[in-house]
């Protein structure tokens, strides 16, 4: 039967709440499937704030994904602000979906997308809300399955007690996998523990429950029971093309942090960065195809009405086609006012024909470049080889060229890093405002750097080193600070930006960690820690204080979590989770790191044995097709003449 | 093909021929939406719809819409206005089927003519109002607005961003009415399940800063004690210049005339 809407319970609430529109759905493209209809029922949630949350890729694709099937459907969730919360409990609201207000508790399947792991207390919020025991140890048939999913699922180890299942990659394919399983279990009948077994049988997906762990205080051992298998491996999704998705993107009513429409035009990244784990989680690189692009482009403004399309991918200047596929579609949207923004550009990839058929037919908003690292040497170990003189040359250009701004993006706390490597980044600033202003004639260029603290992740090369401690890292930005301003001249024109260190050792201790942390989520979570990602929510001491608690008695703390180096042998919580990476290759890669030895990208090199492809089963993927997009007869943004 | 050179404006914009006048509605739950969540909507749909709308010049263009005063967030209109400027002419009449074939439901086009003189904003100056106070009963709703238009001056405040305001709203209220049973009728939707649900209407004046319906309910607070039990709703029903009958004209009205003519 169909679970009864919370919308009457909840809309009484809603003038007593900030930004109530967050709440009641209404998307333009969202989906209503009727309940009965279908034999799966999915919520899926994003676990930070709607404004955050909506406009997330993944969620949105696996939405389609699974509302095309017929015999499933899928409404989202996110996390409320700890004002509804606070109402919800005292009139008995419980969690709802934003789609249908359905309650949380009622679907089959909740499924988790952790773009980070400071979302980590916002599940425990949505999971005790709905009514769903926190433990997966106490759920029993009628509670849904618990699934955990991207990037931060590949260590899932610190929420191994609160879900029932992580899938590890990408999601396509496996979300009907575990839909087929649920929906033969259901019909059949059965135990939540024989559902289980079954999920851990299934590509992609772990059990944690299924794995017996042994602390002393490293990890001894990790055992399989009930027949689980030793290691579970990643899904991969091959040809893009095949998988268009989203087609019609969701449009919010509200505010929410990226106003336009995204297209994915590849997946996966060999660049070999040492510090990203997302380029070294999502190998090989698989490119969209220029005509496949091109199609989920005019989908997309069709449907949705933004006037800006991102094409995304984890460095976009990278597609064998940028060329072709930024001309041909500034051609195509030639005086529409629709805008194409490349999210994550080289420096080395960039040029300035590229930036002008970004910008031709809209907004011409600033320029963005990684480099990462302040000094030749450090950006050496991290494996980010742009060089300050293609940074120079570069901006030099695009400030010839009219723009005035230029955004740069710094880690600090890497591995080896000394304080000069960071005060570099004074120089480097220094030099594009030289340059900047030699090449427009003029004085008012601007350059911002914006900074963020350094978090060694699983499957990285780095997976081994310690974690700089926030006072190092905050030590050495007040020197950069001193530094850019010590030129008073140059200085004035140059913006700074940064976080502070503390949350990063936090999602230190989240990223590196091993199920004992589970016991200092909650400590925190039980606490009032809500909203993690927020520097208004997020509390230092609550998370220091919980740490020491319920770490020390069992012979770790916080510092052996994030500042300790590991060696070698040491088992590592993620160690049974494959994301194809040869374990001997990434350790020599770290090896590598310390020697300030480079890494060439495979696109463009021999392959150097990451392991990837043999492991998966899969291969690179790269143009060029040789097409061009021919251009669609565009009259307004839609090509649709009105009388 | 044109290209960016430096200094110059990305995109010389075609000129704006033609003005439309809209009215709309905000209904059900999107009267949760805030104005500039009306506002981001709307600019989207007209995207969608392929409306010829004309665009601000520069290195920003933006679509040439314009607003009067919107209905506070979670609050329901039948009566919001919007004026877009057209590269080229149309009928109001395709301009209006167009647009709320592609806006959400909940925001609905109502009606849409060709903008004549004088200006949108020049031709209201007070708005119609209905709240619904479910949980409340009629002889009750009915003193405190005896009480509150008995006094020249009732004086509420009001916590905004740059602190706290003093705002009249006995001088705002042209005129007020309890009810039970008003024109149309009390929804279910309105009484929320409640066993009475007295019914306020009332013709509010524009004034700066705006007084809102939560801000009436705060004055009858103040005079009566009045205090309903839930969250009451309130409707925009229309917007207009008050005449001495205390009746809105239509501000799309003259327009109309023009139109036709």
């Amino acid at each position: 039967m169909s679970p009864a809407s919370v919308f009457p319970a909840l809309e009484p609430l809603l003038p007593r709440v900030s930004k109530p529109v967050q709440y009641v759905g209404g998307e333009l493209n969202a989906q209503a499937k009727p309940w009965e209809s279908v034999d799966v029922h999915w919520a899926l949630m994003y676990p930070d704030a709607y404004e955050v949350g909506l406009p997330n890729q993944g969620v949105m694709i696996l939405y389609e994904v699974l509302n095309e099937r017929l015999d499933a459907l899928a409404e989202r969730c996110y996390a409320v602000f700890p004002d509804l919360e606070k109402l919800m409990r005292e009139h008995r609201v419980p969690a709802f979906t934003v789609d249908a207000h359905h309650p949380v508790g009622a679907f089959d399947l909740l499924g988790v997308s952790f773009s980070t792991e400071l979302g980590y207390t916002n599940l425990l919020t949505t999971l005790d809300l709905a009514g769903i025991p926190l433990h997966a140890a106490d759920r029993d048939e009628t509670h849904p399955v618990v699934v955990a999913g991207g990037h931060a699922a590949f260590n899932p180890e610190p929420i191994a007690d609160f879900i029932d299942v992580a899938v590890l990659g990408d999601g396509e394919e496996v979300v009907g996998d575990i839909t087929d399983v649920v929906r033969e279990w259901k019909s059949a009948g059965g135990t939540r523990r024989e559902l289980l077994r079954r999920l851990a049988h299934t590509d992609g997906c772990y059990v944690p429950s299924c794995y017996e762990v042994e602390y002393g205080p490293e990890i001894r051992s990790v055992t399989p029971v009930d027949g689980a298998p030793e290691r579970v491996q990643k899904r991969t999704t091959s040809d893009l093309d095949e998988w268009p998705y989203p087609k019609a993107p969701l449009v919010p009513l509200a505010e929410t942090v990226h106003e336009r429409a995204s297209v994915e035009i590849f997946r996966g990244c060999t660049r070999g960065c040492r510090f990203c784990q997302a380029g070294m989680i999502t190998r090989p690189v698989r490119e969209r195809s220029l005509q496949g692009i091109g199609e989920m482009v005019d989908s997309a403004v069709r449907a949705s009405g933004f006037d800006e399309v991102g094409l995304l991918s984890l460095s976009s200047a990278d597609h064998s086609e940028i060329a072709d596929i930024t001309k041909g579609l500034a051609d195509r949207y030639e005086g529409t006012n629709t805008s194409l923004s490349l999210p994550s550009t080289r420096v080395d990839a960039f040029n300035i024909d590229l930036a002008n058929e970004i910008s031709r037919n809209g907004r011409r908003s600033g320029l963005t470049f990684a480099p990462e690292g302040g000094s030749e040497r450090i950006r050496k170990v991290i494996n980010k080889m742009v060089s300050e003189e293609d940074l120079i040359r570069t901006v030099s250009e695009a400030f010839a060229q009219g723009w005035r701004q230029v955004k740069l993006y710094f880690m600090c706390g890497l591995p080896t890093e000394e304080d000069e490597d960071v005060l570099e980044i004074a120089g480097m600033a220094h030099r594009v405002i030289q340059a900047g202003r030699a090449a427009s004639g003029r004085n008012d260029v601007r350059c911002t750097i914006s900074i963020g603290g350094f978090v060694p992740k699983p499957h990285t090369p780095f997976q081994w080193a310690a974690q700089a401690h926030p006072d190092v890292v905050d030590a050495r930005l007040r020197k950069l600070r001193e530094a850019v301003n010590s030129n008073r001249k140059l200085g004035k024109n140059i913006g700074m930006r940064y976080h502070d260190g503390q949350p990063s050792l936090i999602e230190g201790l989240l990223a590196r960690g091993d199920r004992r942390v589970g016991g200092v989520i909650e400590r925190v979570w039980r606490d009032g820690g809500r909203l993690d990602g927020w520097s208004e929510h997020f509390s230092y001491d609550r998370w220091v204080t919980a740490a020491a608690e319920v770490l020390e008695p069992q012979g770790v703390s916080l510092e052996w979590f994030t500042t300790r180096e590991r060696g070698e042998d040491e088992i590592l919580p993620w160690d049974h989770l494959d994301s194809g990476l040869e374990r001997d290759w990434l350790w020599q890669d770290w090896q590598d790191a310390l020697a300030e030895q480079e890494q060439d990208d495979c696109r463009w090199t021999p392959c150097f044995d990451c392991g990837v492809c043999p492991s998966t089963g899969t291969d690179i993927e790269v143009g060029p097709s040789g097409t061009t997009l021919i251009p669609l007869t565009v009259v307004n943004p839609v090509g649709r003449e009105l009388a | 093909m044109a290209r960016v050179r430096p200094g110059e404006a990305a995109n010389p914009a075609p000129p704006t021929v033609q003005r439309i006048r809209v009215r709309f509605a905000k209904r059900g739950r999107l009267r949760f939406l805030s104005h500039r969540d009306v506002a981001r909507s709307v600019e989207r749909a007209v995207r969608r719809s392929g409306v010829p709308v004309s665009h601000s010049h520069g290195f920003s263009p933006h679509p040439r819409i314009s607003w009067i005063g919107a209905a506070p967030t979670g609050t329901a209109s039948e009566a919001e206005y919007f004026e877009i400027g057209l590269t080229r002419e149309m009928e109001p009449d395709v301009v209006r089927t167009a647009l709320d074939a592609v806006l959400p439901d909940g925001l609905d086009i109502l009606d849409a003519v060709v903008a004549t003189p004088p200006a949108l904003a020049d031709r209201v100056d007070a708005s119609l109002w209905r709240i619904a106070l479910p949980g409340v009963s009629g002889a009750d709703l009915r003193a405190a607005v005896e009480g509150l238009m008995a006094k020249d001056s009732l004086v509420v405040d009001r916590i905004m961003p740059s602190g706290k305001r003093q705002i009249d709203v006995r001088a705002a209220v042209a005129w007020a009415e309890a009810g039970e049973d008003s024109p149309g009728g009390v929804t279910p939707e309105e009484t929320g399940g409640a066993a009475v649900c007295a019914i306020l209407t009332a013709v509010v004046r524009q004034t700066t800063p705006a007084v809102r319906p939560d801000d009436v309910l705060g004055a009858l607070d103040v005079v009566a004690g009045l205090k309903p039990p839930v969250p009451a709703k309130s409707t925009r029903l229309a917007q207009g210049l008050l005449d001495d009958s205390g009746r809105l004209t239509d501000p799309l009205g003259s327009d109309r005339v023009t139109t036709r003519a």
